[in-house]
């Protein structure tokens, strides 16, 4: 299985998954959750790149010997997260605005309503 | 669905991501820029994972990389939080007669 | 039953006695950040969610009436004041910014464990523990004050919409 690059796959898949719900679908909530699986899958992406073949996780702790795997992408997928988190709560509540004002969450009926 | 333009372009958008996105990962595993499994031998990593323990005095590489050797990033991060937070209380507040 | 009252009061006792647990398991993800996998935001995520299941509960209002968000902001803005205070701390020993400055002296969280694969030392870390407090509490404010504003803004709304 290592040598199929499978989880690069993976990575291609969740993309491809995001964007077609961000691309093709007409309700407002479908599209914040492609956008959602679009960094789901950039974030696996980021961890990917670190894996050592048959190490283990970088923690001293009571550790069986052997080599370790990088630990600095999984630093930065830490912060990635985060940001991921604050961008979400961002969009939602402006979601929940537009519904306040147009009473519809169809992306059609607001371009139209908007004339 | 129907055949008007607006849809014509989506159709057009997504086979183009979807070609390169399969051609750029399969040339990344097996055109041996990045292949899965053995990275190349950068010097920082191996300088973090042998000296961590002595110069932070903490076990888990991870966190000593998120807050002391990086701990300018960090700083970053809890600014991004913080203004996450303050623009969701700022948008569903009520002025109070 | 309207959105924004409570459940039942067998769900309301199951619910209060869960949230001491997952409390505790949270504060340990976050006092042990520097021996385990684990850390400042991990732990803070997991206490903010046993808090969203307090509000899930109890009804918007009645979480609205006890805990204000007011001092939810008090609390949050003390984390980033802690963050940002050792970074200066490190400043103000040495002449390094977000310099370790407690490694290798006699204080408190000091010590330096030995190379390889050693027991946990909860007096090992250096400046890490107390970084990981004011993070963990900056996250567990933020994320339940983002929820509980959320949530009671929709609540009276529906409100409004019922009676039309």
């Amino acid at each position: 299985m290592i040598s199929f690059g499978i989880p690069y796959l993976a990575v291609v898949g969740l993309i491809l998954i995001g964007l077609f719900a961000l691309v093709f679908k007409k309700n407002l909530i479908k599209m914040v959750i492609g956008i959602t699986i679009i960094e789901s899958g950039v974030n696996l992406f980021l961890i990917t790149l670190g894996y050592r073949e048959g190490s283990i996780a970088p923690i001293y702790t009571s550790s069986p010997g052997g080599i370790m795997s990088l630990p600095v992408p999984q630093a930065l997928t830490l912060t990635s997260i985060v940001i991921g988190v604050a961008v979400l709560a961002l969009m939602l509540s402006l979601v929940i605005h537009i519904y306040r004002h147009y009473g519809t969450l169809n992306v059609n009926k607001i371009a139209e309503g908007e004339k | 669905m129907k055949m008007s333009k607006r849809n014509v372009l989506g159709i057009v958008a997504f086979s183009i991501l979807t070609v390169f996105l399969v051609f750029s990962m399969l040339m990344l595993h097996f055109g041996n820029i990045h292949p899965f499994g053995n990275p190349q031998e950068n010097d920082m990593d191996s300088y973090i994972i042998s000296n961590a323990q002595e110069e932070t005095g903490a076990n888990n590489a991870v966190t000593s990389v998120v807050f002391d050797y990086r701990g300018f990033d960090t700083l970053g991060e809890a600014t991004i939080l913080f203004t996450a937070v303050a623009g969701v209380v700022l948008l569903f507040r009520r002025l109070k007669k | 039953m309207k959105n924004s009252e409570g459940m039942s009061k067998i769900v309301k006792t199951a619910a209060s006695t869960i949230f001491v647990f997952t409390l505790i398991y949270g504060l340990y993800v976050i006092a042990h950040g520097h021996l385990t996998p684990g850390g400042g935001f991990q732990g803070g995520a997991v206490v903010a969610s046993g808090l969203v299941m307090l509000i899930v509960v109890f009804g918007s209002s009645w979480t609205m009436k006890k805990i204000k968000e007011e001092n939810l902001s008090i609390l949050e803005s003390f984390g980033a004041i802690g963050f940002i205070g050792l970074g200066f701390l490190g400043l103000l020993f040495t002449g390094i910014f977000f310099k370790n400055f407690i490694v290798g002296h006699n204080m408190f969280f000091g010590m330096i464990p030995d190379f390889g694969s050693t027991i946990a030392n909860i007096n090992t870390g250096g400046v890490l523990p107390l970084m990981n407090f004011a993070v963990g509490l900056k996250v567990i404010a933020g994320l339940f004050a983002i929820v509980l504003v959320m949530a009671h803004a929709t609540s009276s709304y529906s409100k409004e919409a019922g009676k039309k």
